[in-house]
């Protein structure tokens, strides 16, 4: 069958049934109610919940084979948890397990990849498996299914229907008292924000809590609250200080990426929803945090004040906040040791769940509140669909992200990419994989020409405004002309018939599937 | 032409290409690509440097090119250079009025 991208998809993928994406949504009455496995039930024992060591906590849970284990991604490349409980659950014997953290970065000591050919994991769900995991499962790393991705927004909905059901989850804190009460946002090794926690804290069936700062009763500020937790554990290290709580990221220097960055800035600035009280998110790449800003000194020269920032928060933006720029940040994870750390200094400062953030099957999420979201991409093509997922070799180069999430939310999404990379274009005839369907972008702006989506609904207001300042747009064929005379047409990629991932959208329908790589 | 001399030119900076020429003992051409964008425009590479060559009147010579994702022209420019180096001769400026 084939989805309202255009993808071609089977019925069925083993045992997993296709939902094909069927366009957007704008309310949905779900039938079920929310699943937890949460039970009622006393863990203090003594006055305590801690245990001996990893493999004690573990046998606690009753983890045996094939079950479902959760971990957070808030430590980024500076993670230690994975590896260490993956090791303890190793030397125990226990296999077959499925792995669903909400993201896997570049972990490579130990590797993942050893875990799944030792069978302690045999299947995979995460928002993306950038690195040495999502190599190999493109080259086709065998996996008793096909690894599934998913937005941000969506795991915590999956999570809720129970088709993500979750044994054991396993939240490592830079802070924890013995009852369990964590942070993030204390500690050596702080990271901010545990945003994509707090759903395996109230569904999941046990909750490990993981930190190498064991604080007295009680961990203040409590993110994470004892009444989820039932076992605590404390290892000599929770991850790599330097790696997870990197200084603020420099400005970049590119000439290309600030004529980029600024380019949107100008978008937003010249939109008539850039008034006292807008809204933005614009993320952690090189061009969103030179866009930051530009926007602050737009804002600054509007004497506007923007009501909240949303989503993965940076030190330009805390600093923003700071210089009065903007009132409420919201943050479901901290980019960098500034934002982390900004958390509990500054009351307007928030911690938020990921969830409230970005499911849209809340009641409401806070992105559907927001005015401009600005978004990375590796490739996007003529329906103006984005790819983030796979390079030109099909390699897999970054994660999902919240990026669906934020395209759809947003009054206007605008993506940022150069119109080439070495002799990759960016703007193609048609992404090798969609990840964001392209009726949900606005704008695409590159240093060869900004081009506006016309079927997009903000598009005759967004046109309006764009010729009222002045700014000057082109097609997005015109752009995709420009990027192969510079290029040359690239040839497909070769596939074969095995899916290594199934891609879904926000709303738990798939909206591509990952094919693997065909090799000489 | 013949190829009176190894020659190497280019970097592996990203964005450029190096290539290395060198006669060939058992005669005509053999090239060697290495690519980061070889599954999408190894062809294409290959195609620039067979032409180049040509232009050149080569015929034996063995190539080797480790390609950063270099744009056409580059390749075009830093093969017309190997091309010069390998056979002694300085390029001819007036043949791009053609």
């Amino acid at each position: 069958m084939i989805n309202a991208v255009g993808r071609e998809l089977p019925e069925k993928i083993g045992d997993y049934i296709v939902k094909p994406y069927a366009g957007a949504k704008e309310t949905i009455d779900a039938e079920k109610t929310v699943a937890s496995r949460r039970k009622p039930s006393k863990r203090a024992v003594n006055g305590t919940k801690l245990m001996p060591d990893l493999k004690e906590a573990i046998k606690k849970t009753g983890l045996r084979d094939g079950m479902t284990i959760s971990f957070h991604h808030c430590f980024r490349e500076g993670d230690y948890i994975i590896g260490l409980v993956l090791s303890a659950i190793k030397e125990l014997g226990i296999k077959g397990l499925r792995f669903a953290p909400s993201a896997v970065v570049n972990i490579k000591n130990p590797s993942i990849v050893d875990f799944v050919k030792d069978g302690t994991i045999n299947r995979i769900q995460a928002s993306g498996i950038r690195g040495e995991l999502g190599d190999a499962v493109v080259e086709g790393l065998e996996l008793a299914e096909p690894v599934i991705l998913r937005p941000h927004g969506a795991r915590p909905h999956t999570i809720e229907t129970g088709d993500l059901s979750i044994d054991v989850a396993f939240i490592g804190a830079s802070a924890a008292d013995d009852f369990g009460n964590c942070t993030g946002q204390v500690g050596p090794n702080a990271c901010g924000s545990l945003g994509y926690s707090f759903i395996d804290a109230t569904c999941a069936e046990n909750v490990v809590v993981i930190t190498d700062n064991l604080v007295p009763y009680p961990c203040v500020p409590i993110s994470i609250s004892q009444m989820y937790v039932d076992y605590v554990v404390k290892v000599d290290q929770i991850g790599d200080s330097a790696k997870i709580g990197a200084g603020a990221a420099r400005r970049t220097k590119n000439p290309r990426d600030l004529l980029i960055a600024q380019r949107a800035a100008d978008v937003m600035a010249a939109s008539r929803l850039f008034k006292d009280g807008y809204s933005f998110q614009t993320g952690a790449g090189a061009i969103s945090i030179a866009c930051t800003d530009f926007l602050a000194e737009h804002t600054e020269k509007a004497g506007i004040v923007a009501s909240y920032a949303l989503g993965g928060m940076t030190a330009n933006i805390v600093e923003m906040h700071k210089k009065g720029l903007v009132n409420t940040l919201l943050c479901s994870q901290s980019f960098d040791a500034v934002a982390a750390r900004a958390i509990v200094e500054n009351p307007n400062i928030i911690e938020i769940d990921n969830s409230m953030y970005a499911n849209m099957f809340n009641k409401s999420c806070a992105l559907d509140k927001l005015n401009f979201g600005v978004l990375g991409a590796l490739e996007i093509d003529v329906d103006f669909n984005i790819n983030i997922l796979t390079g030109s070799n099909g390699e897999m180069m970054s994660g999902i992200g919240g990026g669906p999430d934020v395209a759809d939310g947003a009054d206007i999404s605008i993506v940022t990419l150069p119109i080439v990379r070495g002799r990759i274009p960016s703007v193609v005839d048609r992404v090798f994989t969609c990840c964001t369907p392209g009726s949900s972008v606005a704008v695409v702006v590159t240093e060869a020409g900004i081009a506006l989506n016309p079927k997009h609904k903000s598009y005759e207001m967004l046109k309006e405004d764009l010729q009222k300042a002045g700014i000057k747009t082109v097609s997005i064929e015109e752009l995709l002309k420009i990027a192969y005379s510079l290029t040359g047409v690239p040839k497909p990629i070769e596939t074969t018939d095995k899916i290594t991932c199934i891609v879904e959208y926000r709303d738990g329908t798939v909206i591509d599937v990952i094919r693997e790589i065909k090799r000489d | 032409m013949e190829i009176k001399q190894a020659a190497m030119v280019g970097t592996l900076e990203s964005s450029d290409i190096q290539i290395s020429i060198s006669p060939n003992p058992s005669k005509g051409i053999s090239i060697e690509l290495q690519s980061v964008v070889k599954a999408q425009f190894g062809d294409a590479i290959v195609a620039t440097m067979t032409e180049v060559l040509e232009s050149f009147g080569i015929k034996d010579a063995i190539v080797n090119a480790v390609d950063r994702g270099a744009l056409e022209w580059i390749i075009r420019a830093r093969m017309q250079s190997a091309c010069c180096k390998a056979t002694g001769t300085r390029f001819d400026w007036k043949g791009e009025d053609k």
